[in-house]
């Protein structure tokens, strides 16, 4: 259907003055039963009708198109709004939260003068549509957040899912996702202090690409985003608008994949860091001389959200003219400029006489700063101001803002726990056959460190810039990240962001505090005070009842877990419609924790550093093997219930571990997760080279004891290395707090090995080349090639250039620098692989017109 | 009286504000300098430091070398002004033709962040006469194009004249010709290193104090050679006057 035949049809007076015009108001009004394309935008008919009876009339095509994205799932959370209240009705009262939910990011004071804002946000689909660029706009989007509410951003961290390891399509989208957060990150000066990689089939054609940002602020310079103040100037700051990202969140982030997720490539955004980085100084710079009243960025639904937000926030009104609006693209239509997701774009509302200063602090960035309106009055009677917007002297949008941002749908979707869960959890994995032997064992840790979830990561993080900004106390592959945010006082910040997908999916409820416990727990090893919570809760769709009971107990167990930790949810972010085809990925919530540390110089690292430290095992250690990395690794088996969470339990763990640090009992702390203590200790002998001798527990010598000993992943539980002379005061500090306490071994470096008594031995060397091996071979040369495509379009890296790719490994151990040459031959089956996969993609499809432009674009 | 040294800010610079710290730590004065500004506000010595200057977009360095700061800076680099020039600095400095060669992309073809073992071949610069000829380092590199490239001439004469500053031990991180990680021009007053030595000057956060014979290095040079000074006056005069 078109606009013009519709007007036409419907046979009124004066319709063919509207020829050639753009669909305004009084044509709105003229042409009540004009059909629109409502559906096709992802509305259903009752929400469209809402928008008829809100407007008093149709709306326009403009007006229709800010509706659809500001009610999709992605940015009016309909399907998940009334359980995430629960994050504030359990949420611990705190006298350190200055912004909290609903703002771009949540606000926590560190010190007198400092305060901190974290979140972490999902950019999924985008980067299975197009890796490089979905990543690399991810990491964008969410400093973007960070910077808004007045901060410096100074870290980021990734949270990464794929598919398997072993899969073809793995080989695309993971060596194009680490080099667009690289590429954007390095880019910006955000040095990369954490994140996950994990591989399960489930995510195969759904990976998850989560971002966290960290971002300090003087507590007297944190902005808001109201457009308060009639007469003030609403700028537009940053990028030019193009076409790029046109119903991102309505077409790419609330809907299912199918097979023409491949035609959706242009609605994902081009990144451009540079222009972030003018941007993130400007801004800064506007701060500090107090020049904006207030400020919004730009990234879901573009000018659209910003501007009914910003609106919204403050009650009034505002007349946006739209062709100021400088873009990439004159040929863009007033619809297409308001959806436009154009990416580093900021929205500021400044008072008219403080403009001049404001282009001015811009050009001298060199990033485009236009008025593009005005903020009005509110209306009579107190009633909300008006957003009122022309294009080319035609009004084209008249709405009350509040009722984009704000009043969208909000549905009690069904919920019903998935069918298969009884049978799925009466599937206990505590009952596969376990190794007895100690070689068994033996061959059993060299697996599993090797294994795709559990081996190095270096492959991946040396592609980040840790170093940058020259504040990073601790990064990857540290429990948690550290950044010492005030060089005078050594004052700081510790972060983690962990989840678990498989415990989840086997208990929802339980899996979200896990995955809570988990990340709180590596806040503490690290030394800091765990303060504030902030979650990317990724699912499948909400129109599955299955999918919604799984978001409805994660989040109840979310907010429980927080309330029982006395630490509240600041902020986060909601991802729907991860499935491909009826198959929804495992309920993925993913928990970040921020924490706090007086003094960065007492921060505990992960690595064994003094022979003599005595090893100690704290927490208790139960037969907990459903849902672990063994059952998948070995037994490829995911069934039963996930471990005991005990939150009393991670509470006094972590201020044991606080303490400890504070007085200097322990050198060394690594937290038990993912592997149990087998992983753990590996890590912990790995990270300085420093063998360590282990004696297995009385009480787990017999049968398949040492195996539960090693393996089971009870949560809870930490190692620490503890130096002599140190060992009375520890121990009487645990006994004090009531935290179980075991000596496990010692710290011995003669021995050059990790030696289980009675068991078996493992040198640093074997078990070094083991944890190191497995991502080089599989994503070796594979990465080198998608790096050269998504730098230098068009192209091709050279098969010599792809395997110098593979010729040097990394080394874990910091302390070494020192590398071995790789024999290039190992990865060719994963290079053959990629070369296969880019030459489909190097076919070259032309440049498609933006679905929702295509038949209305005059190149066309 | 504290040595001035000069940290200039392109648009993309994202490591002044380290070396200014290192500049700091080493006990010097950290002069920030404006790339639109080509007045060097007399300072005794310049810091070009990492980033993607003007984003890197075109070839790195390539547009920063045009900068009315780096007119000022290679007119005084001419007249003996010792300029440090770190991964996109020494980037710069060779685009400004200040030092012979260039720097391409990885062989490997990623970006690559790794503490990095060193070797010191040349001591007989502003900026590592505080180092012990062969001298290990073990300083952050961290580039995506960091891979050193000049004609088998060009580098035969960088070796016959000990103008190769250090070299890649353990592991060439980036496919850089004959292991070089750091070159200097014949008067030994301007350098380029790919590796981040002001990623290494404090225990907490770097791999090692490595780093800081950079930045102590070049004060001892200005301390002991006044004459320094007088040959850079010119050079502050005209640019001032661009």
């Amino acid at each position: 259907m078109t606009a013009q035949t519709d007007a036409a049809e419907a046979g009124l007076d004066g319709a063919d003055d509207f020829a050639g015009q753009p669909d305004t108001v009084q044509r709105a009004v003229a042409t009540p039963h004009e059909l629109q394309p409502y559906a096709e935008l992802g509305l259903r008919e009752d929400e469209y009708d809402r928008i008829r009876q809100i407007l008093g009339r149709r709306p326009t095509q403009s007006e229709l198109a800010m509706y659809s994205i500001m009610w999709s799932e992605h940015c009016s959370y309909k399907s998940s709004k009334v359980h995430l209240r629960q994050f504030g009705q359990k949420a611990p009262h705190s006298d350190r939260l200055l912004a909290g939910i609903g703002e771009n990011a949540g606000v926590i004071q560190v010190s007198d003068r400092l305060a901190v804002t974290f979140k972490v946000e999902s950019h999924n689909h985008p980067s299975f549509v197009e890796p490089y660029q979905g990543a690399a706009t991810g990491v964008g989007g969410i400093v973007r957040d960070i910077l808004a509410m007045g901060a410096r951003p100074v870290a980021v961290m990734d949270p990464l899912r794929f598919g398997a390891a072993d899969h073809p399509d793995t080989a695309r989208v993971l060596p194009g996702v680490v080099a667009g957060v690289g590429g954007y990150g390095n880019c910006l000066g955000l040095p990369n202090i954490g994140g996950e990689v994990v591989f399960d089939p489930c995510y195969q054609g759904n990976p998850l690409v989560n971002a966290l940002c960290i971002g300090v602020l003087p507590v007297d310079r944190l902005q808001n985003k109201a457009a308060a103040g009639a007469g003030n100037v609403v700028v537009l700051m940053g990028a030019k608008t193009g076409r790029d990202g046109i119903g991102g969140v309505s077409v790419l982030a609330s809907a299912t994949f199918d097979e023409a997720s491949e035609q959706r490539r242009p609605s994902v955004q081009v990144g451009d860091p540079f222009t972030e980085k003018l941007l993130i100084e400007a801004c800064l710079e506007l701060y500090d001389a107090r020049l904006v009243v207030g400020i919004q960025d730009l990234g879901g639904a573009g000018l659209t959200c910003a501007l009914t937000e910003t609106a919204a926030a403050a009650g009034t009104g505002m007349r946006v003219v739209l062709e100021r609006v400088p873009l990439r693209e004159p040929s863009m239509e007033a619809h297409e400029i308001l959806a436009s997701e154009s990416q580093e774009r900021m929205l500021l509302i400044v008072e008219p006489d403080k403009l001049p200063s404001v282009l001015k602090t811009a050009e001298k960035w060199g990033v485009l700063a236009t008025a593009i309106g005005e903020v009005t009055e509110r209306g009579e009677g107190d009633e909300p101001g008006r957003l009122v917007i022309t294009w080319q002297d035609h009004t084209v949008v008249d709405v009350p803002p509040g009722s984009l941002a704000d009043d969208g749908p909000v549905y009690a979707r069904p919920m019903r726990e998935p069918a298969d869960l009884i049978l799925l959890r009466a599937d206990h994995a505590e009952t596969l056959p376990r190794p007895t032997t100690g070689a068994e064992l033996r061959e059993t840790l060299l697996r599993m460190v090797a294994s795709p979830n559990l081996c190095d990561r270096t492959w991946v993080t040396e592609q980040y810039d840790r170093y940058v900004l020259g504040n990073t106390v601790l990064a990857q592959p540290e429990d948690a990240g550290i950044i010492r945010i005030d060089e005078q006082t050594g004052l700081g910040v510790a972060l983690s962001v962990d989840g678990n997908g498989r415990y989840a999916r086997l208990d929802p409820y339980t899996g979200a505090k896990l995955a809570l416990a988990e990340s709180y727990r590596n806040v503490a090893v690290s030394g800091a005070v765990p303060l504030a919570v902030t979650n990317c809760l990724n699912f499948g769709s909400p129109e599955d009842p299955a999918v919604m009971w799984q978001f409805a107990e994660a989040v109840r167990g979310l907010a429980d877990g927080c309330l029982e930790l006395g630490i509240p949810v600041t902020g986060g972010n909601v991802s729907f419609y991860n499935q491909t085809g009826a198959a929804a990925i495992h309920p993925t919530p993913v928990v970040g924790v921020l924490g706090v540390l007086e003094d960065v110089a007492q921060r505990v690292p992960m690595g064994f550093t003094s022979d003599g430290d005595a090893i100690v095992l704290l927490g208790d250690t139960r037969v907990e093997l459903s849902g672990s990395e063994w059952a998948w690794v070995t037994h490829e088996h995911l069934g039963g219930e996930p471990p005991r969470v005990d939150l009393a339990r991670e509470r006094v763990l972590a201020g044991v571990l606080a303490e400890a640090a504070r007085v200097g009992h322990i050198t060394a702390a690594h937290d038990l997760s993912d592997g149990g203590l087998a992983q753990a200790l590996a890590e912990s002998c790995l990270r300085r080279g420093k063998g360590a001798r282990i004696a297995v527990p009385d009480e787990f010598a017999d049968g398949s004891g040492p195996f539960v000993f090693l393996f089971s992943e009870s949560a809870g539980r930490a190692i620490v290395s503890v130096p002599r002379g140190h060992e009375k005061a520890f121990a009487g500090l645990c006994e004090e707090r009531g935290l179980p306490w075991t000596v496990i071994g010692v710290v011995d470096s003669s021995v050059a090995a990790l030696d289980v008594r009675d068991q078996f031995s493992i040198g640093l060397d074997e078990l070094r080349t083991a944890y190191t091996a497995t991502l080089p071979e599989l994503f070796g040369q594979a990465a080198a090639v998608a790096a050269a495509e998504a730098t230098a379009p068009g192209t091709t890296a050279t098969p010599a250039d792809a395997a110098g790719a593979a010729v040097t490994s990394a080394d874990a151990d910091a302390d070494a620098g020192v590398t071995e040459p790789r024999k290039p031959g190992r990865a060719t089956t994963s290079a053959r692989r990629r070369r296969s996969a880019s030459a489909d993609e190097s076919g070259g499809e032309p440049e498609q017109v933006p679905e929702a432009s295509g038949d209305e674009a005059p190149h066309s | 009286m504290t040595a001035r040294i000069g940290v200039v800010t392109f648009p993309g610079s994202l490591d002044d504000g380290d070396a200014a710290r290192a500049v700091r730590l080493a006990g010097g004065e950290a002069v920030r300098l404006w790339h639109a500004d080509a007045d060097l506000h007399r300072v005794d010595a310049v810091v070009l430091p990492g980033g993607f200057s003007y984003g890197d977009y075109l070839r790195t360095g390539a547009i920063a070398r045009f900068a009315p700061v780096m007119e000022s800076i290679a007119d005084g680099a001419r007249g003996g002004l010792p300029v440090l020039g770190i991964c996109n600095g020494f980037q710069i400095l060779c685009e400004a033709h200040l030092l012979p060669g260039a720097l391409t992309r990885n062989q490997h073809l990623h970006f690559r962040n790794r503490d990095q073992l060193l070797r010191i071949d040349s001591t007989a610069t502003a900026f590592t006469n505080s180092y012990a000829p062969g001298q290990e380092l073990l300083i952050p590199v961290k580039n995506g194009e960091g891979c050193y490239v000049a004609d088998q001439r060009t580098l035969d004469e960088l070796e016959a004249t000990g103008r190769v500053v250090a070299r890649y031990l353990g592991g060439n991180p980036n496919g850089s010709q004959r292991d070089i990680a750091a070159i200097t021009n014949e008067a030994g007053n301007v350098v380029g290193i790919m590796p981040h030595p002001e990623h290494a000057v404090e225990a907490l956060t770097g791999p090692s104090l490595d780093g800081l014979g950079f930045f102590t290095s070049i004060l001892k040079h200005l301390a002991g050679v006044p004459a320094a000074a007088a040959a850079r006056e010119p050079a502050h005069a005209r640019g001032s006057v661009a």
